[in-house]
């Protein structure tokens, strides 16, 4: 940028830097009391550590739960006002582009690691327990009743479980899911052509849609754990089933926060047709975490 | 222009005044001095740990301390080290410079660069104080693995790995932070291909520190519900698998040895050419290689389990794609010994620690080649050999590389020169002593002593008791390395803008020290 540009009086700074700010030791803090009532809330709800108990870890955890929220609600809010103060450069909107992009990027690598566990176990664990490859003796040894099948019904250990069918609930929920991407993307369009009545329309779905998700998704799970006996702790199989479900679950569970946030934004008059990068990211992060669904559709549930 | 608004409210006691400056401060510069600071503490933390266990080793048998604990030092000392040393150096150095090597005012996000440092301590207290649990710290290394880390570990496990996690929400952000800013805010001018190399090898590391570290997260969260939870990640059993903790481990665990060494390619690539007073030679190769290195990086981590029985074509992929790395690291020492090659060199600490860092870094990779052919590290596998590996590539590679960094910038952060003498004394025993320390390693580890083991065979019990000299020697050198720079924070004779006479780039066209705001007009480069 050449310097008159930068120093014509009007427009936006070149760059904002703000203020010295009591957001980060405020949130950083936050998470600390969160990560340490964390762990004693495990410890003392799962018994398994019998020098550990009480019940102040519980409530230790939620009080960081709710202050990494509000530090989160304020940051935001912050970021809010200063867009409107005019503060935000077409340059640092571009920094706010890239810094969404590069989370969700470190989102999908969380994913992979649990995808490779299930690849791992599916294609490589359970077949050589069944005594695969050079595991023959092992097999004999260990566990010679062990079969290779996949869902593991029978752990070699013993464990029972049947299946989660593909094409009952989730397959409602992909189709769900896969809507609501559309659904955002009207939203979107009609943003861009500030058209705001089909704005409220579609995104208000989206929400919903979301919502409907993950009101089934519970559905599933005490169908889960109640009628099938698939319970995280039976085996890899539903070891994998609830971490890879229940992650992506949360997902959607930020993702609906997200774009019911954006509603509220919307409502109040946010946004105009060309500048409304929060809604961008909102409905950036909710194809990510559809695309991390057609996955879970594919391998958790469908082969 | 860049909009400011003044740091800290006036009018309120210095010593509010002062806590408030860095508890709030969304400076980069400042930003930097503190994670430089946090690693330096953490560095003397993890060092004397090391030491700790290096006083049980001077002699076989047991007695200074049991077995158990031990084992605790060992694995605090691997994971403070990793987390809490070398990362948070480079990241500290990325602060400082990379704004002022791309002419940028600030990082991109300078709220955001605040909370990454300020979980930093956090996530330390929560690892270390794990000592004074019941039950004691985590004794199964740094590598954490299941078992040893589910079904027997203690229950300070669970605090370590909500530490990790903390540390890998902080890495994650500051990676995101550093990428965005080379992204986004490099001056006019300023191309891709014309960024200092020290900013090409951070831009590499922070695209890993993005790739690896949620999978760190992955696998310990894999561990938390596997001791709490019933599920059975890495329970036969159960159907699970102990290999997938590995294979998890170490897709996080490969990319992470290069997060700690390629900023530090970046800072020899930087520092050789100034004190050669040539061009870097082969400018684009180097780009190449360290990219390559990055992607290779991905493919490699099986080489850490060779000993684990994965079937034999996994073994061969694994040997070959580890030695094809090696290509690319072997342009990068060609490089760095052709920049030298007809340049009129000197000697200044920097450089000596830059030399040591191309020398010794190449004993280790050459180790490290002898760890990457299967069928030997059979014999190999889980032996000092590995120990005397890891030190050679991490000690004078990413600390060498950090000290060269200090030593080389300290006169643009602080307006003053350091002890010339003194920190050629600092560089000399460091090396001595680093050989006497880990030199000796090499022998015990091939004869077959194995680590993590608080006791020994008698036959190892001379170089043992050598290694242990060392390395009481190489920690009093540390401590006069904290003295230098104390001195020169403190005073010292006054530094030029340009401190060195071949130095060229944007860091040395400003003031030095280097005022708080720099470039709030962006330069042009051409
Ligand atoms: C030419 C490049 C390199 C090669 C071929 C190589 C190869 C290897 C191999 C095969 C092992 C596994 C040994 C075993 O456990 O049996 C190993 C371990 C290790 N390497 Fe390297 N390496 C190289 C460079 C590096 C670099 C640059 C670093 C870090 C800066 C590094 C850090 C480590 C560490 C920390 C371990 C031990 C992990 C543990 O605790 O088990 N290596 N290396
Ligand atoms: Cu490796």
């Amino acid at each position: 940028m050449s310097q008159e540009a930068i120093h014509s009086g009007d427009g936006p700074p070149d760059y904002y830097v703000p203020h010295s700010s009591a957001l980060p030791i405020v949130g950083s803090t936050a998470l600390f009391i969160t990560a340490f009532g964390a762990g004693h809330f495990i410890q003392q709800s799962t018994d398994t550590v019998p020098t550990n108990t009480g019940s102040f870890g519980f409530w230790i955890f939620l009080i960081g739960l709710v202050a990494v929220a509000c530090m989160m609600y304020s940051w935001f809010s912050t970021v809010v006002k200063e867009s409107y103060q005019g503060l935000v450069s077409e340059k640092l909107d571009r920094s706010f582009r890239q810094t969404m992009f590069w989370f969700i990027v470190s989102e999908i690598m969380f994913f992979a690691a649990f995808f490779g566990a299930l690849f791992h176990a599916r294609v490589i664990t359970v077949p050589w327990l069944a005594g695969a490859s050079d595991n023959l003796q092992t097999h004999l040894l260990l566990w010679p009743d062990f079969a290779d099948t996949w869902p593991l019904f029978l752990t070699p250990g013993g464990g029972l479980t049947q299946a989660m069918a593909a094409w009952g609930l989730p397959f409602i929920n992909t189709v769900i899911l896969v809507t609501s991407s559309v659904t955002i993307t009207l939203a979107h369009w009609a943003l861009k052509k500030n058209s705001r009545g089909p704005l409220k329309v579609w995104l208000g779905l989206t929400v919903l849609l979301g919502s409907v998700f993950l009101v089934l998704q519970v559905v599933e799970y005490v169908e889960a754990y109640h009628e099938l006996g698939l319970t995280m702790s039976s085996g890899i199989y539903g070891s994998t089933f609830f971490m890879l479900t229940g992650f992506h679950g949360a997902h959607v569970t930020l993702g609906t926060i997200m774009l019911a946030v954006m509603l509220i934004r919307t409502m109040r008059g946010h946004f105009t047709a060309d500048d409304h990068f929060a809604f961008e990211a909102s409905s950036w992060y909710w194809h990510f975490v559809d695309v991390v669904w057609l996955g879970l559709f594919t391998f958790v549930y469908w082969f | 222009m860049i909009a400011h608004a003044e740091t800290v409210p006036s009018g309120r006691n210095p010593l509010v005044k002062f806590i408030l400056r860095w508890l709030l401060t969304t400076n980069h510069k400042e930003i930097g001095t503190l994670y430089l600071s946090l690693s330096f503490l953490l560095f003397f933390i993890g060092g004397a740990m090391a030491l700790t266990f290096r006083a049980e080793l001077a002699q076989p048998g047991l007695q200074l301390m049991g077995a158990d604990f031990y084992n605790q030092m060992v694995t605090l000392h691997g994971l403070v080290m990793v987390f809490g040393a070398v990362m948070p150096a480079f990241v500290g150095l990325a602060n400082w410079m990379i704004p002022l090597q791309i002419g940028a005012s600030d990082m991109a996000l300078p709220r955001l660069n605040n909370f990454s440092f300020w979980i930093m301590p956090f996530a330390f207290g929560l690892l270390l104080s794990s000592l004074f649990m019941p039950g004691g710290a985590p004794n199964f290394g740094w590598t954490f693995y299941a078992p040893l880390s589910t079904t027997y570990g203690p229950p300070s496990t669970d605090f370590m790995i909500l530490g990790i996690h903390m540390m890998g929400i902080s890495s994650i952000l500051g990676a995101i932070n550093i990428i965005v800013t080379i992204f986004n805010l490099r001056a006019p001018g300023m191309t891709l291909m014309k960024m200092p190399m020290f900013v090409w090898t951070w831009l590499i590391t922070a695209f890993l520190l993005i790739m690896a570290m949620p999978v760190l997260a992955g696998v310990v969260t894999m561990m938390l519900t596997d001791r709490h939870f019933g599920t059975s990640f890495f329970e036969a059993s159960g159907g699970g698998d102990p290999l997938i903790f590995q294979h998890v481990f170490w897709f996080f665990g490969h990319p992470e040895v290069y997060i700690m060494i390629l900023p530090g390619f970046g800072i020899a690539s930087e520092i050789i050419p100034v004190f050669a007073r040539k061009r870097i030679f082969g400018y684009t190769s180097m780009v190449w290689a360290t990219g390559s290195i990055a992607i290779l990086s991905f493919v490699v981590w099986g080489h850490h389990m060779f000993a684990t029985g994965m079937p034999l074509a996994t073994e061969l992929w694994f040997m070959y794609a580890t030695m094809v790395i090696a290509i690319p690291t072997g342009v990068k020492v060609f490089n760095w010994v052709a920049t030298m090659w007809g340049g009129s060199m000197t000697f200044e600490t920097p450089m000596l620690f830059a030399l040591g860092f191309v020398v010794m870094f190449t004993i280790g990779g050459l180790s490290g080649l002898m760890l990457a052919i299967a069928p030997v590290d059979f014999q190999y596998h889980d032996t000092f050999f590995v120990v005397a590996h890891i030190h050679y590539v991490l000690y004078p590679g990413a600390i060498f590389a950090t000290m060269a960094a200090v030593y080389y910038w300290i006169p643009k952060w602080t307006g003053n020169m350091y002890d010339e003498r003194l920190g050629k004394i600092h560089f000399w025993t460091a090396v001595i002593a680093l050989n006497l320390t880990f030199f000796p390693m090499h022998f015990v580890g091939l004869a077959g002593m194995p680590r993590r083991i608080a006791d020994y065979a008698l036959p190892f019990t001379g170089l043992n008791t050598f290694a242990t000299a060392g390395a009481f020697l190489l920690g009093l050198t540390q401590l006069l390395f904290l003295y230098i720079v104390i001195k020169t924070v403190r005073g010292g004779p006054k530094a030029t803008d340009q401190v060195w006479e071949g130095a060229k780039g944007l860091e040395w066209t400003v003031p030095s020290p280097a005022p708080l705001h720099t470039f709030e007009v962006p330069p042009k480069v051409d």
